[in-house]
Formats: structure tokens, sequence, C-alpha cells
């Protein structure tokens, strides 16, 4: 807390600095785990972003598809071609090209859901812990029952309810999401509100709506940036199954676990390649994300340390 | 309290041991060149503040020392055999029946999830033949004899259903249930209340005179040293300052550390007519082990100190002193360079 | 006990209501049930068949009567009653559940004592990074790897099916026959290895955890061997967080069976699960939702036990 006024940008620089001299980079640093975790990750959102405009073909533009083209193995093997490395599907269709898209439908739906899941569950989890009472006992109540329940399971009856659809998707995740943050913010809030400085906020009069966002919020954040982190993960093979079983993502969007199913029906024809490659890419990403993840909860959560 | 003193060649002797911790933060010289004879059936004390290295002394004569710690070197005999640097195999066979260990927290050192019984008998299994019968037996007796009433029915008891003072007792009928030859306490009634200490203090030193076990009683309370001990060890950062026999160093301390010990002992003994007596405090703290000054450790605490004591390690030196009661001579040794002179 | 008996009642009760909810928001059985030519008069009079044309609350209330009256109702697709189609299945599921069990616990116990008492050697980081890759890849594709390379190329093992089955307490089982076991073995492994994966890290994190005890210490102190010191006395304890969450596992290996099921065409609950959702037929849906929260009510209040038995500080409320 700077007393006088600061240039934004040497702030930043400083803020910057700060970072890079911290505890926290210094032990990322000689971690190996987490520097491979987050080159995995950012490789990924490298590839989604710019990936489209490097493949060879939008695989779901069919004028760009070439039947005669079709179930070409990868470059390396014979009858490959080295325009399509990892291969081609029964529609011509580029493996490499379809898992770029895939991967895209997957970490979006992954972080859109993870960011839903997050809001409501932090919303719920502030009221609950800081007005307590019935409404509490409601929220957790439903909490309980629901983590009682293994979240693809619960997952796929809201699918089977709703029908497919990337939306439909999200809101099926989310409602299984939200309670790990509940559940966390509603114990940090409660922790958090004992303390004086929010009794007195409390006192002097402040609007609940102010002290919570003001005072309790920003105290119960850092838990959740580990569960968030890993919930990515845990979003991309819970979508991954639920499109595995069809009742996931239209097959006009193919996810990751899209393109699985559509490669199984192959499989048994020896046409590995078609189902085998995306599942790999699932996994390399779900693998970042979980070491990146435990590096975070080693170095964030304090009783562990 | 020297008529358990021994011809005999000692049970245990220490020779320079060094056990030294690699951590993060640098070099942590626990133990630095200690070295130490305890004879058969002697009570020894050993004495100092806390994180001055007692507790690794224990831990290295059985064995216990874990990464980041390594007994870097020296020797410790135990019965004229080096076991110092044993594999785990050999060590398991002296742990337990040869040397036992006294924890300081009974409330953690007991398996919360096996009953006293199952823990107490444990020994016996690991090391002797007995039948279960007999582990039973021997159990019961060594409950008996540690002062827990109705020890038949408390064997199939948990821990978390004894108080603190009553599982230090069967921690000490686990250590001396098969009868070692020595018996390492580590600040053994620390954690208990001023009311039960010196009671647990008697027991174990009457546990240990009825079998002739010798004793190591690592403590910071040198008043409790004081009652039982026939040797005392005194400890500053991981090395002897000071060693002799107990009545010869409570009367006549060479050591300013020592010294600066005994007078913040409160003396409840004293006179009654005597003038109340404040309590001395040694000033300062235990300095940063890991970045010990040059020359004496306790110079810069010490008001006797001079530029030699800041330059040059003072070195154990023997004087001989005459000791209490038998008028035998016995080893009166001090690591500084400007004794306390022996007032008469 | 009586309390708990309550919860659980409650919990089922909850679970009906939403099942109720979720199914009356969702499609019509009406068009399932009439053929595609229909009539109104036909369809108004499937309605009425059906008890669609009452209100929900009726509606509900009949469910919940002939629920607690033993009737789930029958299967549009099988014309059986529903209740009978999945205790047919259970079996099925059941093995290989249960197989997939013992298999993740054989294999993690020990890595994970091992993982736990010597965090720092490399084999102990090779075991918690094979574990990292156990939960971050997808179940049922490593299904598909392992019907490719060993069923497909090295034709090991069969691919598919449930292969002969015989009469083993009143269930058909597959294990009791050599070639019933092998068709077995792949579903199995596929199922257990996420399952695998997070018992040894549980496992792994309460362990190292435990060794800091002072009374592992003390238990060295009295020379106690290395078995006796992590089986005994690590193990016990480090098993107490374990059996909390064995419930969520089992749930969990439930859940996920479904997809094993689907892949290996394994003719258990979870297979029948996925085709009544595709074909619409809500009977089923519905009792192997109550029957599932059924099971997992019950596995919990076993698991309390357990606790209870593992651990004398706690007592069974």
């Amino acid at each position: 807390m700077a007393s006088s006024q600061p240039i934004p940008a040497t702030r930043a620089r400083s803020r910057m600095q700060r970072f890079f001299a911290s505890e926290f980079f210094h032990n990322y640093k000689r971690n190996l785990s987490a520097v491979l975790g987050s080159l995995i990750v950012l490789g990924f959102l490298v590839m989604v972003t710019i990936g489209p405009l490097i493949v060879s073909q939008n695989p779901y533009d069919v004028s760009q598809l070439d039947l005669m083209a079709a179930f070409k193995p990868p470059a390396w093997l014979a009858g490959g071609s080295s325009e399509y490395w990892l291969g081609t599907d029964g529609q011509g269709r580029d493996v490499l090209a379809s898992i770029v898209y895939g991967s895209r439908i997957s970490l979006i739906i992954g972080l859109v859901a993870m960011g839903g899941a997050c809001l409501l569950g932090t919303t719920l989890g502030l009221i609950a812990g800081f007005y307590g009472g019935r409404l509490d006992a409601v929220i957790m109540r439903i909490a309980d029952i629901q983590l009682s329940f293994p979240s693809v399971l619960t997952a796929l009856f809201l699918m089977s309810a709703f029908g497919t659809g990337l939306d439909k998707v999200l809101i099926a995740l989310i409602s299984v999401g939200w309670v790990v943050y509940a559940r966390t913010v509603r114990g940090s809030t409660l922790r958090e509100t004992q303390k004086e400085y929010v009794q007195a906020a409390r006192v002097s009069g402040l609007p609940n709506r102010k002290i919570i966002l003001r005072h309790v919020l920003p105290n119960v954040l850092t838990p959740l940036i580990v569960v968030a982190t890993i919930q990515v993960g845990t979003f991309v093979l819970i979508e991954a199954s639920l499109s595995f079983l069809g009742v996931g993502v239209p097959v006009t969007q193919p996810s990751l676990g899209l393109l699985i199913k559509n490669g199984f029906d192959v499989l048994f024809s020896g046409l590995w390649w078609v189902s085998i490659f995306p599942g790999l890419f699932i996994m390399l990403l779900v693998f970042g994300i979980n070491l990146l993840g435990d590096f975070l909860r080693d170095e964030l959560n304090p009783r562990l340390k | 309290m020297s008529n358990n003193e021994q011809h005999s060649k000692p049970l245990l002797r220490v020779q320079e041991l060094r056990t030294w911790f690699y951590t993060f933060g640098g070099l942590v010289k626990a133990v630095d060149g200690v070295s130490f004879d305890l004879a058969p059936g002697e009570i020894m004390g050993l004495v100092g503040e806390s994180g001055g290295g007692k507790s690794m002394i224990g831990f290295s004569i059985m064995g216990l020392i874990d990464p980041p710690g390594r007994i870097e070197g020296g020797r410790i005999e135990f019965n004229g055999k080096n076991i110092a640097g044993l594999s785990e195999d050999e060590m398991r066979v002296i742990r337990g029946k040869e040397i036992a260990m006294i924890f300081q927290d009974p409330m953690t050192a007991l398996n919360p999830l096996y009953t006293i019984g199952n823990q107490i008998e444990e020994t016996l299994a690991l090391h002797t033949a007995l039948s279960a019968r007999e582990r039973r037996a021997k159990a019961i007796e060594m409950l008996h004899k540690v002062g827990i009433p109705q020890p038949e029915q408390r064997l199939s008891h948990y821990p978390h259903q004894f108080s603190g003072g009553m599982r230090q007792r069967v921690v000490i009928a686990i250590a001396m249930i098969a009868k070692p030859r020595l018996l390492i306490a580590d600040e053994p009634t620390t954690a208990l209340d001023v009311t039960i200490q010196a009671q647990l203090l008697r027991l174990m030193r009457q546990q240990v005179v009825e079998n002739g076990t010798s004793m190591i009683l690592i403590t910071h309370d040198l008043a409790a040293v004081s009652q039982m001990a026939d040797t005392i060890v005194v400890l500053y950062c991981g090395r002897i300052v000071e060693k002799g026999p107990a009545e010869d160093i409570i009367a006549r301390p060479r050591h300013p550390y020592t010294r600066g010990l005994i007078d913040s002992i409160p003396h409840e003994t004293a006179e009654n007519d005597g003038p109340k007596q404040r309590l001395s405090q040694i000033p300062g703290n235990v300095p940063d082990i890991r970045k010990l000054p040059p020359g004496c450790a306790f110079a810069p605490r010490c008001s006797r100190a001079s530029e030699r004591c800041r330059m040059q390690d003072p070195v154990l030196m023997e004087h001989n002193a005459i000791a209490m009661g038998s008028g035998k001579l016995r080893p009166h040794a001090v690591a500084c360079h400007h004794p306390l002179a022996v007032s008469p | 006990m009586i309390k708990r008996l309550i919860q659980m009642v409650i919990v089922l009760w909850a679970v009906s209501v939403l099942v109720f909810v979720m199914m009356s928001f969702t499609g019509d059985p009406t068009f399932m049930m009439v053929p595609l030519d229909a009539t109104d008069e036909q369809i108004a009079q499937a309605r009425r068949i059906l008890g669609l044309d009452e209100s929900h609350l009726v509606q509900y209330w009949r469910f919940l009567s002939n629920i607690a009256q033993g009737d789930f109702g029958r299967s549009f697709v099988f014309r059986q009653p529903a209740m009978t189609l999945i205790l047919e299945r259970l079996p099925a599921t059941l093995e290989i559940v249960f197989l997939a069990m013992v298999m993740a616990l054989l294999v993690a116990i020990p890595l994970g004592v091992y993982a736990g008492a010597n965090p720092k050697k490399p084999a102990s980081r090779a075991v918690m990074a094979g574990s990292l890759i156990g939960i971050s890849l997808p179940g049922f594709w490593l299904g598909m790897v392992l019907i490719f390379v060993v069923a497909v190329k090295l034709q090991w093992l069969p691919s598919s099916g449930r292969g002969p089955t015989t009469e083993w307490l009143g269930m058909r089982v597959s294990f009791t026959s050599w070639e019933g076991f092998r068709h077995l073995i792949l579903p199995a492994i596929t199922l257990s290895v996420g399952t695998l994966a997070i018992l040894m890290r549980i496992i792994r994190a309460e362990m190292v955890e435990v060794m800091k005890q002072d009374y592992i210490k003390f238990a060295r102190a009295k020379g106690a061997p290395a078995k006796v010191i992590l089986f005994k006395h690590g193990l016990k304890n480090a098993l107490i967080p374990l059996v909390t969450v064995f419930g969520l596992m089992l749930g969990d290996l439930i859940a996920f069976a479904t997809l094993t099921e689907t892949i290996f065409a394994w003719p258990g609950i979870g297979k029948l699960l996925v085709d009544s959702i595709y074909r619409g037929d809500r009977p089923v849906i519905v009792v192997y939702l109550m029957f599932v929260a059924l099971m997992f009510v019950v596995v919990n209040f076993i698991v309390d036990v357990c606790y209870a038995l593992i651990d004398p500080r706690i007592k069974i409320k």
C-alpha cells in the first residue's frame, strides 16, 4: 500500500518484479512437474487459439473433405500420407485437425463450466456462510445429497432429461460442480465472519452486501484456485464421458470425447488412430492441468507446508 | 547416590559423536563431537535448553536419525560393540530389547487404534518367545508395577481412555517390559502436570534401579536431574560444556552456562530465613545453530567472555573432583577459557 | 441408530422428488407408447392410461405410493417390471465392480504405502506420476486401447460380452468358469484404473502424515520391523480417511460402470441405463436411480460402522 500515488506502469512492473522474486515463483521454478504442467496447458491454449489457422482443413466444412482420403493411417505407417499426420477418419477428415477443433470445444466447455460453477457455488456458499439459519441448512442439505451421488451419474441424468447440446452440457456440469465451491466458501466464510474486522464492519452499519464483497470474498478466494484448476480437468473428462455415451455435445460440434466415440465404431476393424489420438490428447490436457493443480495445492494450502 | 557405580567397563561409550542435519536453511550440527561414558546402572542427566541437540543424542543412540539428518562421525559403543551405522535389521534387535526409549509426549506416543495391552505385549512378541498367555501375564504385572490400578481390565482399554500421566506410565511399562540394559528418557515429564512429574520420575528411578538398567535422562529441568542422576552432562549448541558427578556439578558448577541454569532453578529447599532471591535468567537466547559465531558458542550470552572466547573454541578439560560421599576421585570436565573458580 | 434410519429415508425421499421432477420436465413418454400415426383420441387415451392427465401432485403421490409398495412400474420397451430388469442385470455389474475394487485395493495399498513411507525415493515419484496419469485419462478410452491391443491385435482375451455364466447363490455369474473369467478381465481392469489411482494417492498422502507421528517412531524404538510399522501401525491409521471415501469410490465405480459396460457390451445395469436413456424408457431410469440411491445410502451406513470398528475413539451414533 504505497502512500503516494505511484504511476500505474511502475506499480504493475513492481508487482511483476515482486512476483518473480516471490517464494511462490522460486518454488515454481524448482518444481519440474509444475513447469511441465503449465507448458502443457499453455501448449493447449496456443493450439486451440491459433491451431485452426495452421491445420490444413476445417474438418466441419464438408467442401474441404476428400472422401478419397478416408481412413488413411498416420503418416509414419505404410499407406500414410504426410498431408495427414495422424491419419484420417471415414469421411477423410484429418484427425489432427479434428483434434485441434475438438480440443477447443472441450477446453471451452471445461473453462466456461468451471467459471459458472465457481460463480454459482461461491455465491451460494457466501450466502449460506454469512446469513446462516434456514437458508444455510437448505443449501447445504442439497449439497450433501448431491455429493452422495457421483457427478458423472448426475450429469448423465441431467443430460438424459435435457437432451444433447453445448448449453445443456454446460448446465449439467455447473449443476454438479457448484457444490465443492459452496462447501469450501461456506467454511471459510464462517471462519472469516468470526474475525474482528468483519464484526467491526457489521457494527459500523456497513450493508451486508458490501461487507460480503469487500471483506469476506477476497479472503475466501485462495483455496478456490486449486479447486477451480483441477475442476477444469474433471469437467473435460466428464464432458468426454457424456459425449462418448452420446448425450453430450451435438455431432456438429464434436469435442474430444465425441471424436473417441466416432472412432470407437471403427476400432474393431483395426482403424485405431481415429479414436486413440483424441484420447491421448484428453489425457495430456488433463494431466497438465492436474500437475499444475497439485503444485498449487502444495503451495497455497498452508496446512501441508 | 553413586553406589551404582561399578568398576566394570562402561555399558555405553559415546565418542566424538557428530549428528548433522542437512536442511534447506543450512547445515545444522545438532550433535557436534560429543563423548561420554555410561556405566551399568548409572543414571546420567543430559541437560540443556531446548534446541540444544539433547534429543538428537538419544535418537542417534537408538539409530532413529532420519534424513535429512545423518550420523556424520564418531562411535557409539554399546556393550563393547559399535552400533553407530548398524543396518536397520541389526538395530531392530537392539531397540526395545537392549535399549528402550521413552518419548516426551505420552499423548502421541501410543497408537490410538490399538489397546494398550496389544501395545505392551508387542514389545514382548518382538523380542521374546513367550506365549500369548505369558505375555499377557507379564503385561499385567508390568502395568501393576507402574502403578496402574486394575491392570487386567485396563489391558483392553485404548489410549484415549487414559489421562496423560497414566499414558506415560503405560509408555514406561512398554519401555521397561523387556528389561532393557539402557533406558533413554527424552523429556519424559515435560508434557505433564507439575504434580505428576515428581511421581513419574520417582517411578522411573525405581524401575531402573530395580532392574539395574542404565538411564539417560534428557531434560531441560536441572532440578529433576539433580535429584535423580549420578552424573550430569550439560550440553550447549550440540557440544558438551560441562560434565561430572551430579552433586559436584550442582554444588560447584564451573561453566558459566551451568551456573546460569542452576541459578534459574527455584530454590524451594533454600533456608527459610534467607532473603527471597529473584530467579535469575540467562540473558539472550540460544543462537541459530546454523550460524554459530567463531569461538565459544556461549560467548555472546556470557558475562565473563573475553576476546579469546570469541576467537578460539574452548576444549573440554578434565579436572579431578572429589565426589561427595564416596570420597573417590571422579572426573569433572569443563569447556571454558574462564571457568568459575572452585570455591570451597 | 434411529436417527440414521430417518436420515436415510429422508435422502431417499429427496431423491424420489428430484427424480420425479426431472422426469416430468423431460419429454412426454406418451409418444413412446403410441404408433406414429396415432389419432388425438388414441394419444389422449394413452395419457389416461399412463396417468399423465392428472396434476403433478397427484402423479407424484401415485408415484410415491407405488414405490412404497414396491411397484416401480413397467419398462416401456421390455414390457416387464423395471425392478425385475434391474435385478436381473445387477449381478453382472456387481461382478465387475467387485473385481475392479479388489484389483484397485490390491495394487493401491502396497504402492500407496510404499510411496507414503518413502516419499523421496525415485520409485515413489514414479508411482505418483503414474497415479496422476491414471486420474487424467478417460477410463473408457483406456478400455478401448485395451480392446484394441489385447483383444484385437494380440487376441489374448475376448473384447466384449459376458461369456458363459453359471448359477451361484441364486445369481448368474461369470467368474466361476475360466471362459467367463476371461471375459471379466478387461472390463474390470478398465474400471479399476481410475479408482486405483485415486486410492493410491489418498493412501500415500495419509501415510506421509501418519509416518510423521510419534507412535510410529515409538514403534520403531520398540524394535518393530518395517512390515509391522508400515502395515500394523501405519496403514491402519491411514485407513480411516480411506474408509470415508470408500462409499464415494463405490459410487464412482457404479457410475463409470455405465461407460465400461457400454464399451464391452457387458449386460449390466449400467448398459441397461444407457440403453434406457436412448430409448426414453422412463420407468427403468427411475428404478435405476432409486436403486442406486438406496445402495449409496446403505453403503454410507456400512462405512460409518466400519469407521467405528477401525477407530475405537468413534462411537456409532
